[in-house]
């Protein structure tokens, strides 16, 4: 028996985790996670490379089973949906690629109006006013509107990514490594549009990341991962959970060795690995 | 023991590939059913498959007939049946090579073309956006070129079967200097509606599974350029397999019918 949808309260989170497992065939990519996102919040999941951020943000959004454990959006599990409920609460959603994943055989300015003409009536002046707001919001200038994608760079492309994952106002965006790939001036134009989208009206955000500038400057609270296959059995695979400003006070050594960005003994366990 | 577990494994693959594409054209069917896709995602996907593919098949279908009159002359006129020779082309041509031959060439061009571009959006996370933007790949995707292969190919095997005719006359009686009037009057004395019905009938089965096929093998694309060309092979030599698997079955079970109609069908010999 599934909850009725409804209207999330002030107490209850947007988003609840309760011991999540997923694993790919016969690898555990995520285990027993228990996370829980307040509305307002904006959350920045932190770890090195191939630790399970992603697959968790895609688990957020349904986009992977879970292969135990639970994710609960507003108090709704969204395993139990079918693809058409499914398919409508995604609406409440926004998702920002890392490689942007603009549709390429559309132009700007109908990949930023596509979610609007999926689910509303607006009429085509309607839309296109709205779209030329969401691209000036992003900085981006109207006379990209008929450009393909293929044409932009990859700051540009974020940013159109950015700009179709807001265009329906969702309640919740989800930021698969934003900055990942820019330059430094880019990538602070990024974060300043994610702090931005809070602006007015309570947003909640989920980043993905491994830059710990981004991490620093947008997150209420940062969630470390650290990869299955380094941890003992038994040990929790979230290492750090806190403010910001905790990171740097944290005596744990591997997430000082993360946050400060240092090879450490990993170097010699990779010259180990290769013979 | 190694053979048995090498076999078990292979078996244990097989169910599952079957089981996941039964799941896939359920899904579909469901979507088929539930909601209409809109006119921007259907026309192009008519223009792609129907209009581009005419000319391909045309030509195919042409010098098919030319073929089968080449093949079939000498035999044919060592018995003195020469005459028969427009019954043998067309009858072949209406009832299975036009079909056959217009669902090969809408494999190889429109399925390979379906699984490399799914495939492509499949690795580039754009049919992950698709979700996440509240619109069901199955429904925006797969339905419309479903449709367009199930609406279009029946056109295209016509277009084949016509212009094969054409080209079987053209060989027959122009160039190998057949009778005629003896030409046409037996085509049609053997050929009947019912043989081209039954031709488009099967097609459509065969364009329901180029685009099942194709869309299914672009979906479970396998990530970098080696996995898009590898769904794009795959859905070509599948489909082409199960073209001719259900070309078997059908004539079999569309023979059964023409024969309990029409018990004193005609007989090409005698």
């Amino acid at each position: 028996m599934t909850e009725p949808l409804s209207q999330n309260s002030a107490d209850r989170p947007l988003v609840e985790i309760r011991d999540l497992n997923v694993t790919f065939g016969r690898q555990p990519v995520l285990r027993g996670i228990r996370l829980s996102i307040p509305p307002g919040e904006t959350l920045a999941i932190i770890g090195e490379s191939g630790c399970g951020k992603t697959v968790l943000l895609k688990t957020i959004i349904g986009l992977i089973r879970p292969s135990s454990g639970q994710v609960l959006f507003d108090g709704q599990n969204l395993r139990d949906l079918s693809d058409q409920e499914l398919t409508r609460q995604r609406i409440r959603f926004g998702y920002v690629f890392q490689n942007a994943a603009l549709f390429d055989s559309m132009t700007v300015g109908q990949n930023v109006a596509f979610p609007m003409r999926q689910h509303t009536q607006a009429s085509p002046e309607e839309i296109q006013r709205r779209v030329l707001d969401r691209l000036a919001a992003v900085g981006l200038s109207a006379a990209l509107v008929s450009k393909k994608p293929a044409e932009l760079s990859g700051g540009m492309r974020k940013r159109v990514g950015l700009a179709r994952a807001l265009v329906m106002k969702p309640e919740l965006v989800l930021y698969d490594e934003p900055t990942t790939g820019l330059d430094p001036i880019m990538s602070d134009v990024i974060n300043e549009l994610i702090m931005r989208t809070r602006l007015g009206k309570a947003v909640t955000s989920v980043v993905v990341t491994h830059d710990m500038h981004t991490a620093r400057k947008v997150a209420d609270r940062v969630v470390m991962l650290y990869p299955l296959s380094r941890l003992a059995e038994g040990e929790s695979q979230i290492i750090f959970e806190g403010p910001p400003s905790e990171l740097d006070r944290t005596r744990d050594r591997r997430v000082r060795q993360f946050v400060q960005g240092e090879a450490g003994e990993r170097l010699m366990e990779m010259q180990a690995d290769g013979g | 023991m190694t053979w048995l577990a090498d076999t078990g494994a292979l078996a244990i693959e097989c169910l599952i590939a079957v089981g996941k594409f039964s799941v896939f054209v359920g899904r579909t069917i469901q979507w088929l059913f539930s909601r209409w896709p809109r006119g921007e995602t259907l026309w192009p996907n008519f223009y792609q498959v129907g209009v581009l593919s005419l000319p391909v098949v045309a030509l195919t279908g042409t010098f098919i007939g030319m073929v089968l009159a080449v093949q079939s002359y000498a035999q044919f006129r060592a018995l003195g049946l020469e005459t028969r020779l427009g019954a043998l082309i067309n009858m072949s041509l209406v009832r299975e090579l036009g079909p056959v031959l217009a669902a090969t060439m809408l494999a190889g061009r429109v399925g390979s073309a379906m699984s490399a571009e799914l495939g492509t959006m499949r690795v580039t996370e754009q049919i992950d956006a698709l979700e996440t933007m509240g619109a069901n790949p199955i429904h925006y995707l797969v339905v419309p070129r479903f449709l367009a292969c199930i609406f279009m190919i029946p056109t295209l095997v016509l277009m084949a079967d016509f212009m094969g005719v054409v080209g079987g006359y053209f060989y027959s009686v122009i160039v190998l200097g057949i009778d005629q009037h003896h030409y046409w009057h037996n085509s049609e004395q053997f050929v009947g509606n019912f043989d081209v019905f039954s031709g488009i009938f099967k097609s459509l089965f065969f364009g329901g599974i180029i685009a099942l096929v194709g869309c299914y093998r672009g979906f479970h694309c396998t990530a970098g350029a080696e996995g898009v060309g590898r769904a794009a092979t795959n859905a070509f030599v599948n489909s082409f397999v199960l073209i001719l698997v259900i070309d078997l079955m059908l004539g079999i079970v569309l023979d059964s019918v023409y024969h309990t109609l029409w018990p004193e069908g005609n007989k090409l010999f005698g």
